[in-house]
């Protein structure tokens, strides 16, 4: 039982939550979606810990969302042990870099008094439930090796069927309760995305790179 | 030919007495506000100085501005590629910091009410305005080295120094010699803005109607892109809200027909602020013109507004002829294209400022001789007892070459024996102590005759108001009407923000989550 509410049920509020709130604070608070960049007030730490961090995260997302995306192609490129072998240590590096920069990011928000005065508690919620996410991830794929090999036959079945809207639970019920700890503060992330900074996600300006430099706009 | 129409300006700086009234009017109305405080849309330096953010015109450390060196030869952003400003995204290397600018503070005044009775007297301490904080020493503030003070700090740190002599950068240190002007700035509303370039988001842009620059503060995302690529670093990081601001030339009040609030309170009235026809389709070629010729390119692409031609294209691109015919009274105009009197600041950077300056002459050196007063050089040279020899000047032409010429000496030394004809014909015209021949001399120096000379000395010392202040009927609300349902008295759907003109916030702008 806990398990469906958990598994199934959780995840489509959180998604709806992260969705439908999104929509709405775009529509009603535009204002409010920034980055909200503290660089100016310090920058130093900065470098140390927003660098690692963003490249880190981003890596170890994107290697989630590919074999969720392409499992076939997935499971083929890390049947070779060499390549699987590789691929966890490049994983394992760019988690690393995450969670040191994460730390140093946290360090600095505590220590700095300038950062400390444009912190919410919202940005305290954040940081806590990212490195929660970070740590668990981490601790699950030094305790569980070849996570690239079993996310595709746990997790990705299961997103999956979340994603066809026909939840099948059991594919993640008998996995260990770190790694579904980890599953789950995954969608409190994803449930958080609207109602904190983590909205500046979707604002990445790709379109920069095909725009003209100069913007001139009028009005008739 | 592509006609746009912009608001412009000239600052004259010879009239510029350094009373920051400008700045106190401007800060009042925009920047009173949390996150603001250590803006200064406008600020006025003492020059030689560092200026505001300390060193702003290093572009080796602030990387502004454009550089002739992207694909063939074209522009591009000193700061970074297009690829480059998204793999910087997280980290921006050339960001000022808020210790490049100051540490905004106020100050515990509560204390001289609230102390316990004592032996000395209580004092107010300063407190951050970020932190909350009592900070013990202030550093620095918005206009620390005012007129030359801690000179061996900051004026002989100005960049423009760079490529002064030895001798230079000591006559300019002699006790005696020693000079400084005053350098008032606000943002340039440039014709190829390095602030637009750079912004990811797409929130900054430039008003088609006019060509004011300006921050969308509900597209700014907060990757502060702008502020590097400004080389002025006249867009500003609020650091409470986190979105970028800028200096908005009072567009709600040029809507309603009057100057800008910096432009109207200023003491020394020093000011003008006009609207120019340009060609659009010139600005790439006037931006990436030879260093040189960058003056002479960028005066090309203003248009002469009393040409027949120019006059037919302006009114087929749509410019309403109060525009024209505001184009026709401008006095940025005259200054600029007509008599070639005022310069834009830094053109080096690339990006056509749009704000130009008359070069200040510097007080003449003069002694007393014989009981005399009388100016030093002058005599030796043969000339005019009112001016010494402008190659003696006691700011080099080099350093002036470096603020307003992009280096070209030639450019300023024709902008002064303009500026010292005038100064010759008018003592002649009312102290006449100045023979015929050298009259006639210096006009043919500068280039000029009688009649211009006088059209200058009317503008630069006897203007009123409306010579000063062209600014046309902006007819704002009949270009926003558009965009509204038409007005229905029953279901009185009135626009309740005035037809959107102004600051039209919904809510507060307060920080996001
Ligand atoms: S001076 Fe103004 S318009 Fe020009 S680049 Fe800077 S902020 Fe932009
Ligand atoms: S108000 Fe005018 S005279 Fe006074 S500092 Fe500003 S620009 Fe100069």
């Amino acid at each position: 039982m806990s398990d469906i509410v958990l598994f199934a049920a959780f995840p489509y509020v959180a998604v709806v939550l992260a969705i439908g709130g999104g929509f709405y604070r775009f529509r009603h608070d535009r204002f409010s979606y920034s980055s909200l960049s503290s660089e100016l007030l310090e920058k130093r730490r900065l470098f140390w810990g927003s660098v690692p961090w963003h490249y880190g995260i981003t890596i170890v997302l994107l290697a989630h969302l590919v074999a969720f995306l392409v499992p076939g192609v997935w499971s083929r490129v890390i049947a070779a042990p060499a390549t699987l072998y590789t691929l966890e240590v490049i994983g394992f590096a760019f988690a690393l870099a995450a969670l040191m920069g994460l730390c140093v990011l946290i360090a600095r928000r505590l220590t700095q008094q300038r950062i400390r005065s444009v912190t919410t508690i919202m940005d305290w919620v954040l940081l806590a439930v990212l490195l929660l996410q970070v740590a668990l991830g981490f601790w699950v794929s030094l305790v569980y090796r070849w996570g690239a090999d079993w996310y595709v036959h746990t997790a990705v079945p299961w997103l999956i069927s979340l994603a066809s809207l026909n939840p099948q639970t059991q594919y993640v019920s008998s996995l260990p309760w770190l790694v579904k700890l980890h599953m789950l503060n995954g969608f409190v992330v994803i449930a958080l995305f609207a109602f904190s900074r983590l909205a500046h996600l979707v604002a990445l300006p790709f379109w920069y790179l095909w725009r003209p430099y100069q913007l001139v706009i009028r009005n008739r | 030919m592509k006609i746009q129409s912009q608001v412009s300006m000239v600052f004259h700086l010879d009239k510029c007495i350094g009373c920051h009234t400008c700045t106190v009017a401007c800060k009042n109305i925009w920047t009173d506000r949390k996150g603001a405080e250590y803006m200064y849309w406008n600020n006025v330096e003492t020059k030689p100085g560092t200026g505001y953010p300390t060193r702003w015109e290093d572009q080796g450390k602030y990387r502004g501005g454009w550089v002739l060196g992207g694909k063939k030869g074209r522009l591009r952003l000193r700061l970074q590629g297009k690829w480059g400003t998204l793999g910087n995204i997280f980290y921006n290397p050339y960001l000022p910091t808020l210790d490049d600018y100051f540490e905004p503070w106020t100050y515990d005044y509560q204390n001289l009410f609230d102390a316990p009775e004592g032996d000395d007297q209580p004092t107010a301490r300063a407190i951050s305005m970020v932190t909350g904080r009592y900070m013990d020493t202030i550093e620095a503030g918005p206009n620390w080295d005012d007129d030359l003070g801690g000179s061996q700090v900051y004026a002989n740190n100005d960049p423009n120094l760079d490529h002064a002599t030895e001798e230079e950068r000591r006559l300019m240190e002699e006790i005696g010699r020693v000079v400084f002007f005053y350098l008032p700035r606000i943002c340039n509303h440039c014709l190829n803005p390095g602030c637009v370039a750079a912004c990811p988001a797409g929130a900054i842009y430039k008003r088609g109607e006019d060509g004011i620059v300006l921050v969308s503060q509900e597209r700014c995302r907060a990757w502060r892109m702008c502020i590097s690529g400004c080389p002025y670093k006249k867009t500003y990081f609020n650091w409470s809200t986190g979105k970028a601001e800028k200096c908005i030339l009072c567009y709600p009040r040029l809507e309603s027909g009057q100057p800008p609030a910096c432009f109207h309170s200023c003491v020394g009235r020093i000011r003008y602020v006009g609207l120019v026809l340009y060609d659009a389709d010139r600005i790439e070629a006037a931006a990436s013109a030879p260093q040189a010729e960058l003056v002479q390119a960028q005066r090309d692409a203003i248009l002469d507004p009393f040409d027949p031609k120019v006059i037919a294209a302006a009114q087929a691109a749509g410019i309403p002829d109060a525009k024209i015919d505001a184009a026709q009274k401008s006095p940025v105009y005259k200054f600029v294209k007509r008599w070639h009197l005022a310069l834009p600041l830094h053109p080096e950077f690339r990006t056509l400022p749009m704000l130009f300056y008359v070069p200040p002459m510097g007080p003449v050196l003069a002694k007393m001789d014989n009981g005399k007063y009388d100016t030093m050089d002058a005599k030796a040279e043969g000339l005019a007892p009112m001016l010494s020899a402008l190659e003696k000047s006691r700011v080099p032409l080099r350093y002036m070459a470096s603020l307003f010429s992009a280096g070209n000496e030639e450019i300023i030394r024709k902008v002064y024996r303009k500026l010292v004809a005038v100064r010759v014909y008018m003592r002649a015209q009312r102290v006449k102590d100045i023979p015929e021949a050298e009259v006639q001399k210096a006009l043919a120096e500068g280039g000029t005759d009688a009649r211009e000379v006088e059209a200058i000395f009317r503008l630069t010392s006897l203007p009123t108001f409306e010579e000063r202040f062209v600014v046309p009927a902006m007819e704002r609300e009949t270009a926003v009407e558009a965009l509204f349902p038409p007005l229905d008295p029953i279901a009185r759907n009135y626009p309740t923000h005035k037809g959107e003109v102004g600051i039209g916030f919904h809510h507060d702008p307060q920080r996001g989550m």
